[in-house]
């Protein structure tokens, strides 16, 4: 079809956008739907036609979440274990990175490679035996099987590795000269250069940790030391197993909500953690 | 290193690899015991909770281990029963369904909106950015339970917006098919903005002239998508779609809280997947042997499938 420049050009314009704006209402859709139930009187969840603003909205939900069940402390529990998993990590992944990526020593492509082919065990066949050494350390129902043992995260290590090695070998050089040990190299030196890459790497440990469900599932089991998406699933009508939405939904605004501000925040670090991976 | 001095570095010191023949190699280990250190941490935790765990779990899936004390090797008698076992192939079968019904389709479109976004021509790139990037930060409990709501038969969004169009009910989470397709859209919007990311990076990194070029030598858009843009862009959906293939065989959080009813299963099994079943098995039924072997049967699988993918799509690796 021959058609003027201008007309065509106006025309693909408006399909690009039209396919922009129906994936972006997609993807708000369900955002704005957990918003609109949390705050919807329980009757009015389920009634036809669906409701999509209650003139009834109240915030009753989160007043019961806050008073009767106490969610104060299971967002103080998710926060705990995200930022002391996340810290342990990052530690130990620039400290591990720095060594990679800073010295020449006997064995350092060999054990470089073996870290990243542990990469392809998958976690669904270190779940049973895993549980087993959690029962056997006797920790069942503690956040240490929730912080330890994924403090070696091998991505991490790989992520730290490119970072570091880009630092000029100078500036170690100049600390070494003033007899500075190497650990102190690394605390005083290396972390505080890092620190963007630090962010990034954080910024993903600490959602993956906090939005983490199976393992904490397998291993907590008092309701007082849930973390959130715990939490969501186990919401239920006092005494009877049946699912409270408006609850749930009210749990999962709270859930997002920091993950929400972290994100629009430091959104720039949270893109570069994510796709280090993946482009060399 | 451009510092000419007659003092040796430290760093030269302890980086120099000695090219002489009578390389010493324990006082080269000596000289960098630091480096050892440092790494050490990540290896000593992989020995206890990867090497070991791993291990043991071989061993797991020639015994009988239950939650008794009562433990014997039962040499791959575990091994036999899986053959047999109708819900764990469901669940394999379900994972390759569930492959086949969201991954080409979402990668396409997230390879397509990240070449609408790299266009320039599209103003107010952020915020499309933000907004389509920001279901990946939802846990997939709260989405789970959000999307339950909205794909309700009878009082969900979903079917009173199509019953607009006098589109009659959908059974979205009740039938079969209905609730993979249920399953796939809960995916596709958790994770297309985090695949349209990392094509977006990818796309950065080709010259923005190769495509150009092609269009003024009278190629179409089209045209230049799939002779320039997709080749280029091969090691980068290869990441995605590898990712995606693990991704859809362990389906867990979303199950259970989108098909809550029957514990993440679905209807008819149609939902199971592979690590559900193998905890099913693990927490259900205390089966511990015999999960293990699941557990052992899945990886080869699906190792055996990656291997595959990466070979016969990722061309040469340079």
């Amino acid at each position: 079809m021959i058609m003027p420049r201008k007309i065509r050009h106006v025309l693909n314009d408006g399909v690009l956008y039209g396919v922009l704006i129906f994936v972006c209402i997609f993807m708000i859709l369900p955002f704005f739907w957990m918003l609109s139930t949390s705050i919807k009187p329980e009757e009015e969840i389920f009634r036809l036609p669906p409701v999509i603003i209650s003139e009834n909205s109240n915030l009753d939900a989160y007043r019961e979440l806050i008073f009767d069940r106490d969610i104060l402390r299971i967002v103080g529990n998710t926060l705990f274990v995200a930022t002391a998993s996340t810290v342990l990590r990052l530690f130990f992944c620039s400290l591990a990175g720095y060594g990679f990526a800073k010295f020449k020593f006997p064995g350092r492509g060999a054990l470089f490679a073996f870290l990243l082919g542990t990469m392809v065990i998958p976690f669904t066949v270190l779940m049973v035996p895993l549980f087993i050494l959690m029962m056997r350390f006797g920790w069942i129902n503690t956040f240490y099987a929730l912080i330890i043992p994924g403090a070696a995260s091998a991505f991490g290590i790989f992520f730290m590795r490119q970072y570091i090695s880009t630092i000029n070998d100078e500036l170690m050089d100049a600390a070494r000269i003033d007899g500075a040990t190497e650990f102190r190299i690394y605390w005083r030196v290396i972390l505080p250069i890092v620190a963007p890459g630090l962010t990034s790497l954080g910024l993903i440990f600490f959602m993956q940790t906090w939005n983490d469900y199976l393992w904490p599932l397998i291993n907590l089991r008092s309701p007082d030391l849930f973390t959130l998406p715990l939490a969501i699933r186990q919401m239920v009508h006092a005494g009877i197993a049946r699912p409270v939405f408006h609850l749930q939904m009210a749990t999962s605004v709270i859930s997002i909500i920091p993950l929400l501000i972290i994100f629009l925040l430091f959104q720039r670090r949270f893109v570069e953690g994510i796709t280090a991976g993946a482009i060399k | 290193m451009s510092t000419t001095s007659i003092i040796t570095l430290p760093s030269e010191k302890l980086r120099a690899r000695a090219p002489t023949p009578k390389r010493n190699l324990w006082k080269e280990i000596r000289t960098s015991r630091w480096a050892y250190i440092f790494i050490s941490p990540f290896f000593l935790f992989w020995l206890v909770f990867g090497l070991y765990p791993f291990i043991y779990s071989i061993i797991l899936s020639f015994t009988n281990r239950g939650t008794g004390a009562e433990v014997d090797f039962i040499g791959l008698a575990n091994y036999t029963l899986l053959l047999k076992d109708k819900v764990f192939w469901q669940s394999m079968l379900n994972g390759s369904i569930l492959f086949f019904m969201y991954v080409p389709l979402m990668t396409l479109l997230a390879l397509v909106l990240a070449v609408i976004l790299n266009s320039k021509r599209v103003r107010g790139f952020r915020i499309f950015r933000t907004i389509i990037f920001m279901p990946f930060i939802m846990n997939m409990i709260a989405a789970g339970f959000t999307f339950q709501l909205m794909l309700n038969e009878k009082y969900g969004l979903a079917n009173n917006i199509l019953a607009v169009f006098h589109i009659p009910p959908v059974p979205w989470l009740e039938s079969i098919w209905g609730a993979r397709v249920s399953l796939c859209l809960l995916v596709i919007w958790a994770w297309l903005g985090y695949n349209m990311v990392i094509m977006l990076a990818g796309l950065q990194t080709i010259p923005a002239e190769l495509t150009e070029a092609a269009m003024i030598d009278g190629a179409s858009p089209a045209q230049a998508f799939f002779r320039i843009t997709i080749p280029l862009m091969r090691p980068v959906i290869l990441f995605s779609v590898v990712l995606s293939t693990m991704g859809s065989f362990n389906l867990f959080g979303e199950l259970v809280s989108l098909f809550q009813n029957t514990g993440g299963s679905g209807p008819m099994n149609a939902t199971i997947t592979p690590l559900l079943a193998i905890f099913n098995q693990t927490f259900q039924n205390f089966r511990f042997g015999y999960a293990s072997a699941l557990a052992y049967v899945y990886f080869g699988i699906v190792f055996l499938l990656t291997l595959f993918q990466v070979r016969y799509f990722g061309g040469r690796v340079d």
